[in-house]
């Protein structure tokens, strides 16, 4: 059996002031000082990243990474797979350990995309659609979102203008609980918004607007996973790691009207509900890649949270809350948090594992199992995980 | 063979492949059948035409397209069953104000200069979409 140790995540927002490996340090001694380890038990490094060439001009981050924090020697890996990178890096770390080849690592994530800027930080993002196809005409994330955005209006008959008022209720959830959270970039900001507040803010690609997205971000988060036996005799709250499901898919075009029901996340997430042994109605709390206020919906429901094509309205009577039926990003999301976007897939395993030992101060949950569901690309990857208290 | 599909394209000629195994029309070309995964295929020549399904106003260009903006990307169906990525021909009010979707449309393309990460250095042709009814 694999678990979580210690998790640790720096300050979501803006780090002009520090390098790539600076920053993941900053994440990484949190997670190292609270999993009662010596730097030697560390076997290998497991780190996200997705586009540090283009936004520190820095690449193979493995070594860097490793040497910044003490571990000069060991295995240092990065992965890339867009906003899915640490969440594939975690899987990754996951198997090594599983199959015996390590008994305790590494696995985290960082990104500087706020230092570099809105036009470069969009440009390097957009690496992550397809190369010849799509870029030539300018798709962006937001561009990619606000298409699912109208199909998602016309399958299922939701005339655009409400459903941008039903979707705007993510936008109003996340932020609220980002204002709450220490950690995120919007930080006690943004509490209070009013639908109109989303419907009015500046248009990024119609008919998705500036708080329909969530911000350009720097941050870190770092996990160390081991072992049970291993973690045994050091901690004393193990999280289980009881599933990981991953899948994949090609150029948005190519996948055709299954862009709304994300299937690819459907594959994910019922390799990693039967590895469990768990279904959608024994989850307590999910961290959904809620990259735009679409994306919390349609995730949601390919996750089988909700029937396809009634996520909105149930957002819109708070099903996605504290309370309802699942609750939903009580961290603030990738929205209200921040994305910063290689290190995003730790980050959420960062409050999952924070939800479950009841250290998040700012929101209560009494929450056994908890879901995490991270999007790389127009679906390209997906990486789902499963967390609890339980052993199983 | 991205190159040589947008250089027809161009030259006003939308090229697909056929598959030799189950017959799916696969464009723009790709390596294996989106279906069958086969990879023996015929080069042919579709319509040109399909209906809109989906399309955003983008304001906000990443580097290297910021002149471009504002600008409509459009996913239209292609009457042989592909979709395909391009630029709807529509100025900005009107793709917002007005329910685009369904409008047929016949393909053409547009040359822009390429910039810095594009696979092709010398330039970029991007897919246009005419509304024709």
């Amino acid at each position: 059996m694999v678990v979580v140790m210690g998790v640790g995540q720096t300050k979501f927002g803006s780090h002009p002031d520090k390098t790539l490996p600076e920053l993941f340090a900053q994440a990484f001694f949190e997670a190292f000082d609270s999993s009662n380890i010596e730097l030697r038990d560390i076997e290998a490094l497991y780190i996200g990243n997705f586009v540090g060439e283009i936004t520190d001009g820095s690449a193979n981050l493995g070594g860097f990474v490793a040497d910044e924090i003490g571990l000069r020697g060991i295995p240092a890996m990065r992965y890339e797979s867009a906003c899915c990178s640490s969440a594939v890096a975690f899987k990754e770390a996951y198997l090594a350990i599983k199959h015996g080849m390590y008994d305790c690592v590494v696995v985290g994530g960082v990104e500087k995309l706020k230092s570099a800027g809105t036009a470069i930080g969009t440009r390097a993002l957009a690496t992550a659609v397809d190369g010849a196809y799509e870029i030539n005409v300018g798709l962006t994330f937001p561009g990619v979102f606000a298409l699912v955005t109208r199909l998602y209006s016309e399958t299922y008959g939701i005339p655009l203008d409400k459903l941008r008022e039903m979707i705007a209720h993510v936008s109003i959830k996340n932020h609220r609980y980002g204002a709450k959270n220490p950690k995120a970039q919007f930080y006690k900001k943004l509490e209070n918004l009013k639908v109109e507040d989303v419907l009015n803010s500046k248009m990024i690609c119609s008919p998705l607007t500036l708080l329909d997205c969530c911000p350009m971000t720097d941050g870190a988060s770092a996990v160390i996973l081991a072992s049970d036996d291993f973690a045994k005799d050091r901690i004393d709250e193990p999280i289980y790691v009881r599933g990981v499901g991953q899948s994949s898919a090609g150029s948005l075009f190519r996948q055709k009207r299954d862009i709304v029901k994300a299937l690819p996340r459907r594959l994910s997430s019922q390799r990693a509900y039967k590895m469990a042994k768990l279904e959608p109605k024994d989850i307590d709390v999910a961290f959904i890649h809620d990259c735009f206020t679409i994306a919390e919906i349609v995730a949601l429901e390919a996750l089988g949270f909700f029937e396809y094509g009634e996520c909105a309205s149930a957002t819109v009577e708070g099903l996605t809350d504290v309370g309802g039926k699942v609750a939903v990003n009580v961290d603030g999301g990738l929205i209200g948090k921040g994305h910063p976007v290689g290190a995003t897939g730790t980050a959420q395993i960062y409050s999952a594992v924070k939800i479950l030992r009841n250290e998040l101060d700012f929101v209560k949950v009494d929450a056994e199992n908890v879901i995490t569901d991270t999007l790389g690309g127009d679906f390209g990857t997906i990486v789902n995980v499963i967390l609890s208290v339980h052993r199983g | 063979m991205f190159k040589e599909f947008f250089e027809e394209l161009l030259n006003g000629t939308l090229i697909g492949l056929k598959c030799l195994e189950c017959g799916e029309i696969v464009c723009p070309p790709k390596s294996t059948c989106d279906r069958c995964g086969g990879r023996r295929f015929e080069k042919t020549v579709l319509s040109g035409y399909g209906k809109v399904v989906s399309y955003t106003v983008t304001y906000v260009a990443p580097m290297g397209y910021e002149d471009e903006t504002p600008y409509t990307v459009a996913l239209v169906e292609l009457d042989e069953g592909p979709w395909i990525v391009g630029r709807l021909k529509v100025d900005a009010e009107t793709a917002d104000k007005e329910n685009l979707i369904g409008k047929r449309v016949k393909i053409y393309a547009e040359e822009f200069k390429s910039e810095i990460f594009y696979p092709n250095k010398e330039k970029r042709i991007v897919p246009v979409f005419e509304i024709v009814e």
